[in-house]
């Protein structure tokens, strides 16, 4: 038998194996080292009772978990990033898709509205939020200063001072941050949706509600929990806002797992303990990237 | 009066002349088609009539009523599109039921009518399924169903049959006449299809580059084409034109007969030089051309009963009955009254 039945290939670079090999390992090695090592790291320390000040690793079994747990703070920052998550990303929810509405319409100016939209995605976040910073001064808050020339109030807000109002600002900025993302999410789950499909809504006579409910809403449906799912993962595993903004004050009133793991671990040198509790949000994490992925592999097809 | 009227429709997209001056006037029950080759125009003048693009110029009126600047939702117009345009994530039901309840129709009226317009179309056994479970055919039906349900004045169809096979095609074709002869809705039915028109239409208009070249019943299109544009989109084999002298003359190939097949009658004689034939068992078409004219091709179309023996490479004797002859004018092919000949 001389001819072949599997052809050997005669190249190193025809081998899918290979280049299946050499492909991926850029993303192999970065993944390994900036997330996969991080992230042992992590696990083992919390495990141990590691600090900066005693940086030997000594095993102390559920010790330092049990400790985390048991501190009122982190009961708090719990509940906190909870609500958190949620209270912005409903609002992010009802933003994005009206601001997708408006943004699929056809109008003047439609791109320079879409950039300014967008705005808030490409700043960089520290630098936004030191503009909210400054925005929400305790002294030179503009937005005081606009209320009092209205005669709304007498005193300054205190934004970020007051328990309360310094939560609903955390949220408000959230809000701000990661709506654009969304938004331009459903834009493009809008923009997929046929536009005969559209065309007949009119033309069967239904209004701009009825359009939204009962077309647009349903179809986008699954676009739409992806949208969120980035979104609360975001507000979850990213402090940027708040650290930043409050650093999860007044009394601990905006304290999230985040900023607490990174207060506890690397500002108050309790690496075990901040391992710890960054640990509490990763099987949430996890949970809510499974149904992202089944989501966009569910997504209808039009 | 009309009830559906077009009075110098235009619409220009940027630089683009889509739709260039279009007058309409459609009676009750009418069904009119909208002819024309890919890129004429169709599209934005139904469009236009729908409500879901607002004219350059001109004006629409429904009933004796000026509705050029009403949104779609306050016509009483309904409209099947060329992709169907169902609500995917809506069961049959619940998408022919949507005109409705936008109307406000609600309960037992509204379960009503969906019957009523399923009954229609022979899917009432498709009511619970959505689109995606559905064949071709079958979209088609619940679109209609979906556009007939509210009992609107006009019925615009762009090109509904165009995403079927031959077969169905013919079928919905029929389903679709038969239909609208039963109910007399007014309909303006677009197609690039002359065999459709011919067969659907009252009365076709004929469309290029945005202008209405040609309106009348198939009849009058046919045999009497208003200019050579006409004559050469509609009919197939088209029309032969052949530049002489003065003008343009024109005959249709069915027309176009052996000498001694028929008698009687004041008839042209012409030789033509048969280059090939093609037996198509109904009939033969004879390829070639008229000397002199060597430079037009010339078909002849024979039905199957004309069995004179006729060769390839060959020339004969062939007539065409001089009432049968076409003269358009030589710049713009306009039409212009019978000439004398000599041939
Ligand atoms: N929204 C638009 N913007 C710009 N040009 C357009 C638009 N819609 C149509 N046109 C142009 O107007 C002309 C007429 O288009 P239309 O869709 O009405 O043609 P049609 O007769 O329906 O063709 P077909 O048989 O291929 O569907 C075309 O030249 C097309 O490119
Ligand atoms: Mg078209």
């Amino acid at each position: 038998m001389t001819t072949q039945t599997a052809k050997k290939p005669r190249y190193l670079a025809d081998s899918p194996r290979f280049l299946a090999g050499l492909f991926m390992s850029p993303t192999i090695i970065y993944i390994v080292a900036l997330v996969g090592f991080p992230f042992a790291l992590a696990i083992i320390y919390a495990f141990t009772d590691i600090t900066t000040g005693d940086p030997s690793l000594e095993f102390v079994g559920l010790d330092t978990i049990k400790a985390v747990w048991n501190d009122t703070v982190f009961r708090r920052a719990l509940g906190n990033t909870f609500w958190f998550a949620v209270i912005s990303n409903l609002f992010v929810v009802i933003l994005a898709t009206g601001l997708a509405e408006l943004l699929t319409r056809d109008f003047k100016g439609k791109w320079f509205v879409r950039f300014l939209v967008l705005l808030p995605w490409v700043a960089p976040v520290s630098l936004a939020t030191l503009t909210w910073l400054w925005t929400l001064d305790s002294v030179f808050s503009p937005i005081d200063w606009l209320l009092r020339q209205v005669g709304l109030i007498d005193q300054n807000m205190y934004w970020l001072g007051r328990p309360s109002l310094a939560f609903i600002s955390v949220v408000a900025v959230q809000v701000w941050r990661i709506a654009p993302l969304a938004a331009v999410i459903v834009m493009a789950g809008m923009m997929a949706i046929p536009k005969d499909v559209h065309d007949a809504v009119e033309v069967d006579g239904a209004g701009p509600w009825r359009r939204l409910f009962e077309i647009n809403i349903p179809l986008l449906a699954p676009i739409i929990a992806v949208a969120v799912l980035f979104g609360v993962i975001l507000s979850m595993a990213d402090m940027s806002v708040i650290y930043v903004l409050t650093r999860g004050g007044p009394t601990h009133r905006t304290q999230v797992l985040s900023t607490w793991a990174y207060f506890k671990g690397i500002e108050g040198g309790a690496l075990g303990q901040g391992a710890a509790v960054a640990l509490f949000l990763f099987p949430v994490l996890v949970g809510l990237t499974a149904v992202i992925l089944r989501l966009a592999r569910r997504r209808e097809v039009l | 009066m009309a009830l559906l009227e077009v009075r110098g429709l235009r619409k220009e997209f940027g630089d683009v002349v889509a739709v260039d001056g279009v007058d309409i006037k459609s009676e009750e029950g009418e069904f009119l088609v909208l002819l024309g080759p890919s890129g004429c125009g169709k599209t934005t003048l139904l469009r236009m009539i729908a409500g879901l693009e607002h004219p350059t110029e001109g004006q629409i009126l429904l009933g004796g009523e000026d509705v050029t600047d009403l949104p779609p939702r306050a016509r009483q117009i309904a409209m099947v599109f060329q992709s169907y345009a169902l609500y995917p994530h809506m069961t049959v039901a619940r998408n022919i039921a949507f005109p409705l309840k936008a109307q406000g129709v609600d309960g037992p009226e509204r379960d009503e009518k969906v019957k009523w317009a399923a009954g229609l179309f022979g899917i009432e056994h498709l009511l619970h399924r959505r689109p995606r479970q559905l064949s071709g055919g079958e979209r088609q039906r619940v679109a209609l169903a979906r556009a007939i349900v509210r009992e609107p004045s006009v019925f615009l169809l762009d090109e509904p049959l165009s995403n079927l096979d031959a077969k169905l095609r013919a079928a919905a074709r029929d389903d679709l006449m038969g239909f609208q002869r039963r109910i007399g809705i007014t309909s303006v039915y677009v197609t690039h299809d002359q065999v459709e028109a011919m067969g659907m239409g009252d009365r076709i208009a004929v469309m290029r580059d945005g202008k209405i070249r040609q309106m009348g019943t198939p009849e009058e299109v046919y045999h009497h084409p208003a200019d050579t544009f006409v004559a050469q989109f509609i009919g197939s084999p088209p029309m032969n034109l052949l530049d002489w002298g003065d003008y343009i003359l024109g005959f249709r190939p069915e027309h176009f007969l052996p000498e001694g097949v028929q008698d009687g009658g004041d008839r042209v004689p012409f030789d033509f030089f048969v280059n090939r034939i093609e037996y198509l068992g109904s009939e033969r078409y004879l390829y070639g051309f008229i000397p002199g004219h060597e430079e037009t091709k010339v078909i002849a179309m024979l039905p199957a009963t004309v069995t004179v023996p006729l060769e390839e490479q060959r020339q004969h004797r062939f007539s065409v009955a001089s009432d049968q002859l076409r003269f358009f004018d030589k710049d713009g092919g306009q039409k212009i009254p019978p000439q004398t000949i000599q041939a």
